[in-house]
C-alpha cells in the first residue's frame, strides 16, 4: 500500500468533500420543440394503424401509442439535450395524461347529461307540474304519438330546495359553533380532541346509515305510519353535512392569524366579541364557500332520502307531514321504476331532465361559493 | 391619563416552566421605560403580564402583584377586559384588521366595544388618534381604503393610533420597530417621544441604541443559563445603565461582549 498515512479524521473529511464536489448538475444542451411534434404525429399514426388496420380496441391503441410517444421522446431528448431534458419531457407528458384522465369522465358526464336532458329540462310544464295522476297509459300514448309528454319534476325541485334548505339551517349553526369551540376555546383539551375524533368518524358514515338513523328517530317520535316527512330527510342530510361544515369552518378559523385576536383583545374587547367581530368576518369568505360546498355535497344524496322521506308524486309544501320528492330521488325512481314497464323511454327522458336540473343546481352553488368568497375576501387595495 | 405601575415579586410560569423570576420594579407615569436583553429572557412575557395578555397563551400563570395606581391587576374579581382597556398594547408585527378600512381600524376599539358614537364624534376621534400617531397627513385622503394597503411603518403607526383611540392609561410596545426599516423606525421613535407627554410608555426592544434614544429608564433582563428563568438584572436610569452599569452582566451585554 502506498497511500500516504493520514489521520482517520482528515480521511473522513476528505471523502466528504469529494462527494460534495462530485455533485455536478448534468449538462443541458438546447433542443427545439419540432421533434416532439413529429414524434407526437408518429404516435398518432401508430394509434390509427393499431386501431383501424390491426383492429385493436381504440383505447388499447391509444395507450400503446402514448407509451411509444413517451419512450421515443425520452430517448430522443436524452440524446439531444441530456438526461434532465429527457426526464423533463416524460414527466411533463405524464402530468398532462393524468390531467386528461381526471377531466375526461367529468366532461363525458356533463356531455351526456346535457345531451339527454336538454330539451325537456327547460320545458315550462316539466318545471312547473308534478306526477299526480300520470300513469303508464299517458306514456304509451306519448310513445305512440297520440298525446303529449305529461308529468314533471316541479314537486321534486321544490322538495330539493326545502329539504336541502332545512338541512342547511340545522347544520350550519351546529357546525359553525362546534368549529368555534374547537378553535377558540377547546384547543387541545380532552373534549376538543374527542369532538375532533367523532367528527372524523361522522365524516365516514355511509349515507344510508344516516337515512336509517333519521327514519328510526322519527319513527320513535311519530310512529311508523307518519315518520316519513321532509324534516326527517333534512335531519338525515344534516348528519352528513355537519362534519363537513365543522371541518371546513375549523380550517378557515384556524388560518385567521393569532395577531388579529391579540390586537382585538389588547383593545379591551371581550373574547366573544373578538370572535364575532374580528375572527368571523376575517374568515367569512372561506366559511361561506365551505358551507356552499357542503350543501353541494348533500344536495345529490338519494339513499338516505329514499329511507327517510319516501317518494311523493305530487307537490308537498309541508315538510312536517307526508313524503316529499327531490331531484335525485325522482331521477332514481324514474330510471328504476318507469311508469310503463313496456315503454320506458318517456320515464327515462324525465330522469335525464331531472339529472340535468340537479347538475345545474350544483354548478350554480359552486359558482355562488366563488362569488361569495370574492365578496367577503379581505381587500388589500391601495 | 397616565398612571404609575408597581410590580412586586412577579413570577411567571408556562405550565411547569418557570419563565420569569422575582421581578420587582416601579414604572413612573409619563415616562418611557425600555426593556432590553437577549432573546428568550422573558422581556415579552413580562410586558404581556402588564395587561394580562399572557393569559391568551394556554397554561400561562402569574404569581405576585402588579398594581396600577394601587389597584392590583391580579386581584380577585378584576376583569382582564377592563385591564386591557386601561393598558393598551402594540405588537411586534403590524396587525391592522384586514376586513376594515383605515378609519374603521382606528375606531375598532370603540366600535368593537359597541359604544355608540355620532358620526361627528367618530370623525373627531379618528382624526385626533391619527394625528397622535403622526399618520393623519399621510392617510387623510384615503380613510376608506383598507388598512392592509399601507406600508409596514404606516401600518404600525395605524396600530398605535388604534391603541390610543381607546384612551388607555399605559401603552405597552413589544418590539414595535423590529419589522420596520430605519426611516419608519425613526418615525415611531419620534412618536414615542411625543406620546410620553400623555402616556406611560413601556417598550421592549432588541435595539440598544433605540433604548438609549427613547427611554428614560431601562431594565436589563437576562437568563443565568438556558432552562433557567429570566430575571431582571438591573433597572435604573437609562443614562446610568448605558454609561455606568452596576452589574457586570449588564456591562457585558451593552458593550457587546456576550449575546
Amino acid at each position: 500500500m502506498s497511500t500516504p498515512t493520514r489521520s482517520p479524521e482528515s480521511d473522513i473529511h476528505h471523502s466528504r468533500m469529494d462527494d460534495l464536489s462530485g455533485i455536478v448538475p448534468s449538462p443541458v444542451r438546447p433542443t427545439s420543440d419540432r421533434p416532439l411534434l413529429l414524434i407526437g404525429l408518429g404516435a398518432v399514426a401508430v394509434w390509427l394503424v393499431l386501431w383501424q388496420v390491426v383492429g385493436l380496441h381504440m383505447v388499447v391503441g391509444l395507450v400503446v401509442g402514448y407509451l411509444a410517444f413517451l419512450l421515443v421522446s425520452y430517448l430522443y431528448y436524452r440524446a439531444a439535450g441530456g438526461q434532465r431534458v429527457g426526464l423533463d419531457i416524460v414527466v411533463r407528458w405524464l402530468v398532462y395524461a393524468a390531467f386528461v384522465c381526471a377531466v375526461v369522465p367529468l366532461i363525458s358526464m356533463l356531455w351526456t347529461v346535457i345531451g339527454q336532458g336538454l330539451p325537456l329540462a327547460f320545458e315550462w310544464f316539466f318545471i312547473s307540474t308534478d306526477m299526480k295522476g300520470i300513469t303508464g297509459t299517458h306514456d304509451q300514448a306519448y310513445a305512440a304519438g297520440e298525446g303529449p309528454l305529461v308529468g314533471g319534476a316541479g314537486h321534486a325541485i321544490i322538495g330539493t330546495l326545502i329539504v336541502t334548505g332545512l338541512a342547511t339551517v340545522i347544520s350550519v349553526p351546529i357546525g359553525m359553533f362546534t368549529a368555534i369551540y374547537l378553535v377558540e376555546y377547546g384547543g387541545k383539551n380532552a373534549l376538543a380532541r374527542g369532538i375532533r375524533f367523532l367528527v372524523d368518524v361522522m365524516t365516514g358514515i355511509p349515507s344510508i346509515v344516516a337515512g336509517l338513523f333519521a327514519f328510526a328517530l322519527f319513527t320513535q317520535i311519530f310512529g311508523i305510519r307518519d315518520a316519513k316527512m321532509g324534516l326527517a330527510g333534512a335531519v338525515a342530510l344534516s348528519v352528513l353535512m355537519i362534519p363537513t361544515v365543522v371541518r371546513n369552518s375549523e380550517e378557515m378559523l384556524r388560518i385567521v392569524p393569532n395577531e388579529l385576536r391579540e390586537a382585538s383583545l389588547a383593545l379591551g374587547v371581550p373574547k366573544w366579541r373578538t370572535i364575532a367581530k374580528v375572527v368571523l368576518p376575517t374568515a367569512a369568505s372561506g366559511l361561506a364557500s365551505g358551507i356552499t360546498l357542503a350543501i353541494a355535497r348533500v344536495i345529490g344524496e338519494t339513499a338516505p332520502l329514499l329511507v327517510a322521506i319516501g317518494f311523493a308524486r305530487e307537490f308537498n309544501w309541508n315538510f312536517l307531514e307526508g313524503p316529499m320528492n327531490t331531484l335525485a330521488v325522482y331521477t332514481y325512481w324514474m330510471f328504476t321504476k318507469p311508469l310503463s314497464p313496456a315503454v320506458i323511454e318517456p320515464s327515462q327522458e324525465r330522469a335525464w331532465a331531472a339529472a340535468l336540473l340537479l347538475v345545474i343546481l350544483v354548478v350554480a352553488l359552486n359558482l355562488l361559493a366563488r362569488f361569495i368568497a370574492k365578496i367577503f375576501a379581505p381587500k388589500s387595495g391601495r | 391619563m397616565s398612571k404609575r405601575i408597581d410590580v412586586n415579586n412577579l413570577n411567571i410560569f408556562y405550565g411547569d416552566f418557570h419563565a420569569v423570576k422575582d421581578v420587582s420594579m416601579v414604572i413612573e407615569p409619563k415616562s418611557v421605560t425600555a426593556f432590553i436583553g437577549p432573546s428568550g429572557c422573558g422581556k415579552s412575557t413580562f410586558i404581556r403580564t402588564l395587561n394580562r395578555m399572557h393569559e391568551v397563551i394556554p397554561g400561562a400563570r402569574v404569581e405576585g402583584e402588579v398594581s396600577i395606581d394601587g389597584q392590583n391587576l391580579y386581584g380577585r374579581g378584576v376583569d382582564p377586559v377592563d385591564v386591557r382597556r386601561q393598558v393598551g398594547m402594540v405588537f411586534q408585527r403590524p396587525n391592522p384588521f384586514p376586513t376594515m378600512s383605515i378609519r374603521d381600524n382606528v375606531l375598532a376599539g370603540v366600535r368593537l366595544n359597541s359604544k355608540r358614537m355620532s358620526r361627528k364624534a367618530a370623525d373627531e376621534l379618528c382624526e385626533q388618534s391619527l394625528r397622535g400617531a403622526n399618520l393623519w397627513n399621510e392617510v387623510k385622503d384615503r380613510l376608506d381604503k383598507p388598512g392592509s394597503g399601507l406600508s409596514g411603518g404606516q401600518q404600525q403607526r395605524l396600530c398605535i393610533a388604534r391603541a390610543i383611540a381607546v384612551q388607555p392609561e399605559v401603552l405597552l410596545m413589544d418590539e414595535p420597530c423590529s419589522a420596520l426599516d430605519p426611516i419608519s423606525t425613526l418615525a415611531i421613535e419620534d412618536l414615542i417621544n411625543e406620546l410620553k407627554s400623555d402616556y406611560t410608555v413601556v417598550i421592549v426592544t432588541h435595539n440598544m441604541q433605540q433604548a438609549a434614544r427613547v427611554s428614560d429608564r431601562t431594565g436589563f433582563f437576562n437568563l443565568e443559563a438556558t432552562g433557567q428563568p429570566g430575571q431582571l438584572v438591573e433597572f435604573d436610569d437609562t443614562q446610568k445603565i448605558f454609561n455606568n452599569p452596576t452589574k457586570k452582566a449588564t456591562e457585558d451585554y451593552i458593550s457587546g461582549r456576550f449575546g
